[in-house]
């Protein structure tokens, strides 16, 4: 089959092959159906990422934050677009907490830079995509409240993850606790030693006014 | 493809090129790219040596860049050769000062790949390319005055900053990049 | 646009010679360029490209953040192929900091970086195409394919465009679990593809003639213009940096390097099926042989990343070509100069050249056959 126009004939078979192919899926056998976004959504991988939000722990975002404000993300973000103040406590002394954490998410580019870089694990990726507001700049500088989401939400949004995260911490809490045990246990040890040998130079000393 | 050291590069020059000024800078870097240091009025005899010499055949100027320093500017050519698959050999020349003799020749005749290179040098370092065809900004546009890549450039503060709560995340970044390091 | 008021070029234009000012707005997807082409009838004698709409200063913004934080930008280069702009960043400062990187990591990266490779070659048959008037089928079914491996990268990376994959000394992230699975079983598919877009194209007549014999280069003028990758290839001259260098673990991979004969638009574009090719057989061993390991170097700071002083040029095989960073390093937290070596912009060197004498129309086909990115044309 070689005859001038083949070739185009050849192309319009291919095309129609298309037309027809994209009424089915061909790998799993079945009609291709517009997907109903926004009522109906694909499945994102886990790894998805758009945005950093915070973690917090338990029900109660404002004491279970994990953020300790130490700033280094603040600090490591490439655009520069996280803005951090450090909280107070009620004698104007600087404590581990944030008091303003805002996100220029009109900035951020979504490298998670701040991710990696947080020793805390408190801030992490969301994936939502669907970010839009009424001004251009305000709705688009996301603050503390809004930041904050459940550790149970970042389970929903990336399981392995997540639990990964949970069994650091959890090893990291026993690591400190076993830590100060056996901090405890050395101060016991040391307190049973002196006691032990004061009574052993109590013993001594009483020794020679023992009656033989 | 065996490796081509500066040093053998230089001992052919030396030999070809008796009167041509070049020494060989250290890179004290892992990557152990020593560079050729021609002088300016040397310039585009070395590099036609360099480029036809038999042994060499560096036909290649992958790539241009201006480097500044405190007290003059550097155009780095990286050389290869295709023919003979060897590379990377580095050639610099140094600008008189940063202002007034901020000029070295333009290798553009040797390679034309260094073409859009040097003007973008010239455009962002205000290397001028002495000998080139079409000096002109490459990414700036033609109106603007400074050179933005320079370590002392200051930018405009013209721009408009969103209003958000961020006033002060623009001045520290301000501040945290406001003077650079120079080399030691 | 008339002769009479004509500003584009110094000097006066003869009578009879029209100026146009193609762009800055041309809907071929590159990006936003533009030609100022004087013509005598429909034929160019002249021809300027104008860059600098996308002009951000890259290399600035790198200068003033820390050496990590410029990785994240650097997918903003060639926004299509994030993948290899990571990979020559990472490369670059490896040769500057003299850092060793894992195996696993350096299959990682050249699964990453051959995956871009296809998608931006396949996504080049869709563009072309809409080059010459053909705007439609064969870039939605490139596109239909790319998003596939778009889809791929998501899982792996988080991001279907911005990856921000490879960090000095290794890669971000390891793969999810199955994920090598997934990527065999997608690329399996692929060779249908790549016959299917041959048969629909290649011997089409139409494309034929408006390929071949337009743009024609020789080999040794596309040396002397620093061109690099499938374009300087497919004027037949053998230099792939894969072979050349012989960086990371491509001297254990098994392919062959293809190269053009006239090297006219036609041998651009054949070039690049016949490259897609060649990377899916690069993806198969490297899919086969990847070994179990840590990803990333352990010894290496990411974070307060400080190399020696000292300088480097590294790079790689990027899809677009030759994709090098000069680096110096005072030794600070923070690149003394940071330089691209951007093949897009280089490649446009020759632009003018391969114009001359001939038609309007072609102008837009021999800009698409050099496959360019604003992104990194501008930086
Ligand atoms: S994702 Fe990147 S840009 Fe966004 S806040 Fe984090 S570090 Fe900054
Ligand atoms: S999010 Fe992490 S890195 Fe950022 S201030 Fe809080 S604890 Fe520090």
């Amino acid at each position: 089959m070689n005859f001038p126009g083949s070739g185009i004939i050849k192309g319009m078979a291919v095309t129609a092959l298309n037309i027809v192919g994209s009424y089915f899926d061909r790998a799993h056998a079945k009609r291709l159906i517009t997907e109903q976004y926004p009522e109906e959504r694909p499945k994102l991988a886990e790894a998805s990422r758009s945005f950093p939000f915070l973690v917090f722990d338990g029900d109660d975002p404002e004491k279970g934050i994990r953020c300790v404000a130490c700033k280094i993300c603040e600090k490591e973000c490439p655009p520069q677009c996280i803005y951090i103040v450090k909280d107070t406590d009620a004698n104007g002394k600087p404590i581990m907490r944030p008091k303003v954490f805002d996100i220029d998410i009109s900035v951020c580019m979504g490298c998670q830079i701040c991710v990696e870089s947080c020793p805390f694990e408190s801030i992490r990726m969301d994936n939502i995509y669907e970010v839009s507001g009424y001004d251009r700049f305000a709705p688009l500088v996301l603050h503390k409240p809004q930041l904050l989401k459940s550790n149970a939400y970042y389970h929903g949004i990336r399981p392995t993850e997540a639990a990964a995260t949970d069994a650091r911490i959890e090893a990291a809490r026993l690591r400190k606790e076993a830590a100060a045990k056996a901090a405890a246990a050395k101060v016991a040890a040391a307190k049973a030693a002196a006691a032990a040998k004061a009574a052993g130079e109590k013993a001594a000393e009483t020794k020679p006014t023992q009656p033989e | 493809m065996s490796p081509l050291l500066p040093q053998t590069v230089l001992d052919r020059l030396h030999a070809a090129l008796p009167q041509a000024r070049v020494e060989l800078v250290n890179n004290p870097s892992p990557s152990g790219q020593h560079a050729l240091l021609v002088h300016r009025e040397d310039a585009v005899q070395v590099a036609e040596f360099l480029k036809n010499d038999p042994e060499l055949l560096l036909d290649y100027a992958s790539d241009v860049s201006g480097v500044d320093y405190p007290e003059y500017l550097e155009a780095v050519y990286h050389l290869f050769s295709i023919a003979k698959k060897h590379g990377p050999i580095v050639l610099k020349t140094r600008t008189g000062d940063r202002g007034a003799d901020a000029s070295v020749p333009s290798l553009t005749r040797v390679w034309k790949s260094a073409d859009f290179q040097e003007r973008e040098a010239f455009d962002l370092f205000g290397i001028r390319f002495e000998g080139h065809p079409d000096l002109r900004r490459l990414l700036m546009w033609e109106e603007f005055e400074d050179f933005p890549l320079r370590k002392d450039y200051v930018a405009p503060n013209d721009c408009e900053y969103e209003p958000t709560p961020h006033g002060d995340i623009v001045q520290k970044a301000a501040a945290a990049s406001a003077s650079p390091v120079p080399q030691a | 646009m008339s002769a009479s008021s004509s500003n584009f070029f110094s000097g006066t234009a003869d009578a009879g010679a029209l100026e146009v000012s193609l762009g800055p707005h041309h809907p071929s997807t590159h990006g936003v360029f533009r030609m100022n082409v004087r013509m005598e009838g429909e034929t160019v004698v002249k021809l300027q490209p104008v860059f600098g709409y996308l002009h951000r200063n890259h290399e600035k913004i790198a200068e003033k953040n820390s050496w990590l934080a410029a990785m994240p930008y650097t997918d903003r280069l060639d926004y299509i192929c994030s993948g290899t702009n990571n990979w020559a960043y990472a490369v670059a400062v490896e040769k500057l900091a003299g850092i060793e990187v894992p195996e696993r990591a350096e299959y990682l990266r050249v699964i990453v970086g051959e995956m871009t490779r296809l998608q931006n070659h396949t996504a080049f048959l869709g563009f072309i195409l809409g080059d010459m008037g053909a705007w439609g089928s064969a870039l939605m079914y490139a596109f239909r394919e790319r998003e596939k491996i778009l889809d791929l990268f998501e899982e792996l990376t988080g991001a279907r465009m911005m990856l921000n994959y490879a960090r000095f000394g290794g890669v971000r992230c390891d793969t999810p679990a199955g994920w090598l699975d997934k990527a065999r079983a997608y690329l399996a598919t692929y060779p249908a593809f790549l016959d299917e877009m041959e048969q629909f194209l290649t011997g089409n007549e139409i494309l034929l003639s408006r390929l071949q014999g337009v743009g024609v280069l020789s080999a040794q003028r596309a040396i002397n213009g620093g061109l690099s990758g499938p374009v300087l290839r497919a004027s037949g001259v053998d230099y792939d940096i894969r072979k050349v260098d012989g960086y990371s673990i491509y001297p254990r991979l098994k392919f062959r390097v293809p190269r053009g004969e006239v090297g006219d638009c036609f041998d651009r574009f054949m070039l690049r099926l016949l490259e897609a090719r060649e990377s899916l057989k690069i993806l198969q061993q490297a899919l086969d042989q990847i070994p179990e390991g840590p990803v990333v170097n352990p010894a290496v700071k990411q974070r307060g990343f400080k190399p020696p002083a000292g300088e480097a040029y590294g790079r790689i095989e990027g899809p677009k070509g030759e994709l090098g960073f000069h680096l110096v390093s005072n030794g600070t937290e923070k690149p003394y100069r940071y330089h691209v070596r951007p093949p897009s912009l280089i490649n446009l060197t020759l632009l003018e050249e391969m114009c001359l004498g001939t038609k309007i129309a072609d102008v837009m086909v021999i800009l698409g056959s050099i496959d360019i990115v604003l992104g990194e044309v501008d930086r």
